[in-house]
């Protein structure tokens, strides 16, 4: 009897964690076939591209190397570029850290594999609202991860054949971006610190090099929401 | 670049890639933090995704400066307005895919 309820309760989570899994890999076919494109007029096979998504999975920074190795760049200069565009994970691992008390070491060192900007907003959110867990989370990231590895190979294997520019492709983290904007904007602290941030980075990204923006604006306005937080409570507090 | 200078490579990536999001996670997790540090990770969410969006949408690549109406701006309005109306994250990238589609057809 036992048994049956685990099972049923391990459905349960296949199918939530699948629910909330499914727009992003929406979104993952085109970016990943585009990926496959650029890799494979690079000089990459479909196998390299796909050892490539497995081993790294993480959208901009492959794109980012794929451009620099078409360039001549040699491998250390790739990493360190990698590391940099990808530190800003280290932030999203920090803010995941606060739901997954409790949870195993092992299904941890597992989750951390699959923190993408993606898999991180959608199980962030689906933290807040409450009745989720590490195993929902970690079946949005393992299939958003599946979607990733066969989109960039399909896309190495068809990349040829599909015109540059057609369905709107190139748009398509763009209007990833925006949706998962969107679910985190419940609240005018977040309404505020999400704009700070937004022009923060425009303009740091014509100051700084490479994708140092990132962690740059969005460490300042994170900042400032917290100061601006303590100072409302203060006032409050001396009325 | 290929065989063994290719899985170098991808291992060197794969290793810079996995640390960051491991390290917050295992350091962290089940830890109680101070008040202050909670709703700075609070905050994070929305400053990260706001950051990698709105250069996108404003700055272009090619020059490097501001400009305004870029067809990803354009296509913008009523994605985010779609995205805050109906919070659905698919429709969301179907509709802006698609607007963005047509404005490239007729601009």
């Amino acid at each position: 009897m036992f048994d049956s309820v685990r099972r049923k309760k391990a459905g349960n989570d296949i199918l939530q964690g699948l629910i909330a899994a499914w727009p992003v890999c929406l979104g993952y076919v085109p970016i990943g076939l585009a990926f496959g494109v650029i890799a494979q007029q690079a000089g990459l096979t479909p196998l390299h591209i796909g050892i490539m998504s497995v081993f790294v999975f993480a959208g901009s920074a492959q794109f980012i190397a794929v451009s620099m190795m078409a360039g001549g760049a040699g491998i250390a200069s790739i990493i360190l570029t990698t590391f940099a565009v990808n530190f800003r994970h280290f932030l999203m691992s920090s803010s995941l850290a606060l739901y997954l008390g409790g949870a195993r070491k092992k299904l941890i060192s597992l989750f951390a594999y699959g923190v993408t900007d993606e898999s991180f907003a959608v199980n962030l959110s689906r933290f807040r609202q409450g009745n989720w867990n590490i195993n929902r989370a970690l079946v949005v990231n393992h299939t958003t991860n599946f979607f990733w590895v066969a989109g960039t190979i399909v896309g190495g294997f068809v990349g040829q054949f599909i015109p540059e520019g057609k369905f709107g492709i190139d748009y398509a983290l763009v209007a990833m971006f925006i949706g998962l904007l969107a679910m985190q904007l419940n609240g005018k602290k977040y309404v505020l610190t999400a704009l700070l941030a937004g022009f923060l980075a425009v303009f740091l990204s014509m100051l700084l090099p490479g994708n140092l923006y990132i962690v740059a604006s969005s460490v300042l306005a994170a900042s400032a929401g917290v100061l601006v937080l303590r100072k409302i409570r203060q006032v409050r507090h001396n009325v | 670049m290929f065989e063994l200078e290719y899985l170098l490579l991808i291992l060197g990536m794969g290793v810079v890639t996995y640390i960051p999001r491991w390290i917050p996670l295992v350091a962290l997790v089940g830890r109680k933090l101070p008040r202050w540090m909670v709703e700075w990770l609070d905050l994070v969410p929305v400053a990260i995704l706001a950051s990698l969006l709105l250069p996108l949408l404003l700055v272009s690549e090619d020059s490097g400066r501001i400009e305004l109406f870029r067809p990803e701006l354009l296509a913008a309005v009523p994605t985010i307005i779609f995205a805050l109306k109906i919070k659905s994250l698919s429709g969301t990238v179907v509709l802006g895919m698609l607007v963005f589609w047509l404005l490239g057809n007729l601009l």
